[in-house]
C-alpha cells in the first residue's frame, strides 16, 4: 500500500512540479524579476520621470543556478501536495468513492482552494518588496488556514449531511473574520501594477499546476492499482 | 474473534501507509515552504513567492 502512494504520488509531483516551474518560467518569473528593479531601488516608483512599464528583463535560465534551483523546488513542492493528496485518495477509495484522473480535477481543484487559494485570500501572493508583519506569525495563521480549507474540503466532498456542510462553511470562512497579520505600515515600492498582476498570475499558474496534479494523481493512482492487481 | 482481528490489522493496514504518507508530505512542504534556514530560504525563493508562502 505504502508504495502504491508512494509511487503514484512522485510520478504525479514531479510531472505537475515541472509543469508548475515551466508555466513560472513563462508567466510569474518576468513579473518577479520587474518587481525586483524596483525593490532594489534600481527602477523608481514616482520619482520625477515617468518609468517605462517594459525594462529590459534577463531571459529565462539567464541565472541557471536561480532558475535551476526554482525548478528542483517546484518540483519538490509538488511531491509534498501530491504524497498528501495521494494519501487521502488512498482512505476516500477505501470508503467506497471511485479515484481516477477524470475525478482528479476535484481533487486538483480542492487541493488549490486549501494549499494556495484560501491562505492567499487574506496573506495575499507577495510581489518582492511588499511590507510584511512577523514571518512567525504569517506562517502559523497560513498553516492554521490550510489545515482549517483541507478539512473543509473534505467535509463537503464526503460529509452528505448538513451538520459536515455547516462545519465546512464555519472552516472555510473562520480563518478570514480573524484576519491574517498585517503589517504595521505599507512600504511597498513596487507599482500596484506589477503587484495585481503578479498576484494574479501566481493564482493561475497554482490552479493550472494544482488541477494537473490532481489529474496525475488520480491516473497514476489507477494505473499503479492495476499494475499491483497485476503481480498479486 | 478471528474475523474481526483480521478486519482489525486490515484496516490498520491502510491508515499506517496513509498517515506516514501524509506526514512526509506535509514535512516535505515544511522544508520547501516555511523552514527559514538562509541557503534553503534564498534556494526557494521564487518558488515561495509564486506558491504563496509567506517567505520573509
Amino acid at each position: 500500500m505504502f508504495s502504491r502512494i508512494l509511487t503514484s504520488a512522485l510520478f504525479a509531483g514531479a510531472a505537475a512540479g515541472l509543469i508548475a516551474a515551466l508555466l513560472q518560467f513563462a508567466f510569474v518569473q518576468p513579473v518577479l524579476l520587474h518587481a525586483e528593479l524596483y525593490e532594489t531601488g534600481e527602477l523608481v516608483h514616482f520619482g520625477a520621470e515617468a518609468v517605462s512599464a517594459h525594462p529590459d528583463l534577463p531571459g529565462i535560465f539567464a541565472d541557471p543556478m536561480r532558475d535551476g534551483l526554482t525548478l528542483v523546488f517546484a518540483m519538490l513542492t509538488y511531491t509534498g501536495y501530491a504524497l498528501v493528496m495521494v494519501a487521502l485518495m488512498s482512505m476516500a477509495e477505501r470508503m467506497g468513492h471511485e479515484v481516477n484522473a477524470r475525478s482528479g480535477l476535484l481533487w486538483g481543484m480542492a487541493g488549490f482552494i486549501a494549499f494556495h487559494f484560501a491562505p492567499g485570500l487574506s496573506l495575499a501572493p507577495e510581489v518582492p518588496g511588499v511590507a510584511y508583519s512577523d514571518i512567525t506569525g504569517r506562517q502559523i495563521w497560513w498553516t492554521a488556514t490550510v489545515a482549517a480549507t483541507g478539512v473543509a474540503m473534505w467535509l463537503i466532498a464526503f460529509g452528505g449531511n448538513l451538520l459536515a456542510y455547516g462545519a465546512a462553511v464555519v472552516l472555510l470562512l473562520a480563518p478570514h473574520l480573524v484576519g491574517a497579520p498585517e503589517p504595521d505600515s505599507f512600504t511597498g515600492p513596487v507599482p500596484t501594477e506589477l503587484g495585481a498582476l503578479f498576484a494574479a498570475r501566481a493564482f493561475g499558474v497554482g490552479m493550472a499546476a494544482w488541477v494537473l496534479l490532481g489529474c496525475f494523481a488520480g491516473y497514476f493512482w489507477q494505473t499503479e492499482g492495476k499494475r499491483a492487481d497485476a503481480h498479486a | 474473534m478471528t474475523t474481526k482481528i483480521l478486519k482489525a490489522t486490515a484496516t490498520g493496514s491502510a491508515i499506517l501507509p496513509a498517515l506516514f504518507a501524509v506526514i512526509l508530505g506535509l514535512g516535505i512542504v515544511t522544508l520547501a515552504g516555511h523552514v527559514q534556514a538562509s541557503a534553503l530560504h534564498d534556494a526557494a525563493h521564487d518558488v515561495r513567492h509564486a506558491t504563496g508562502f509567506p517567505c520573509h
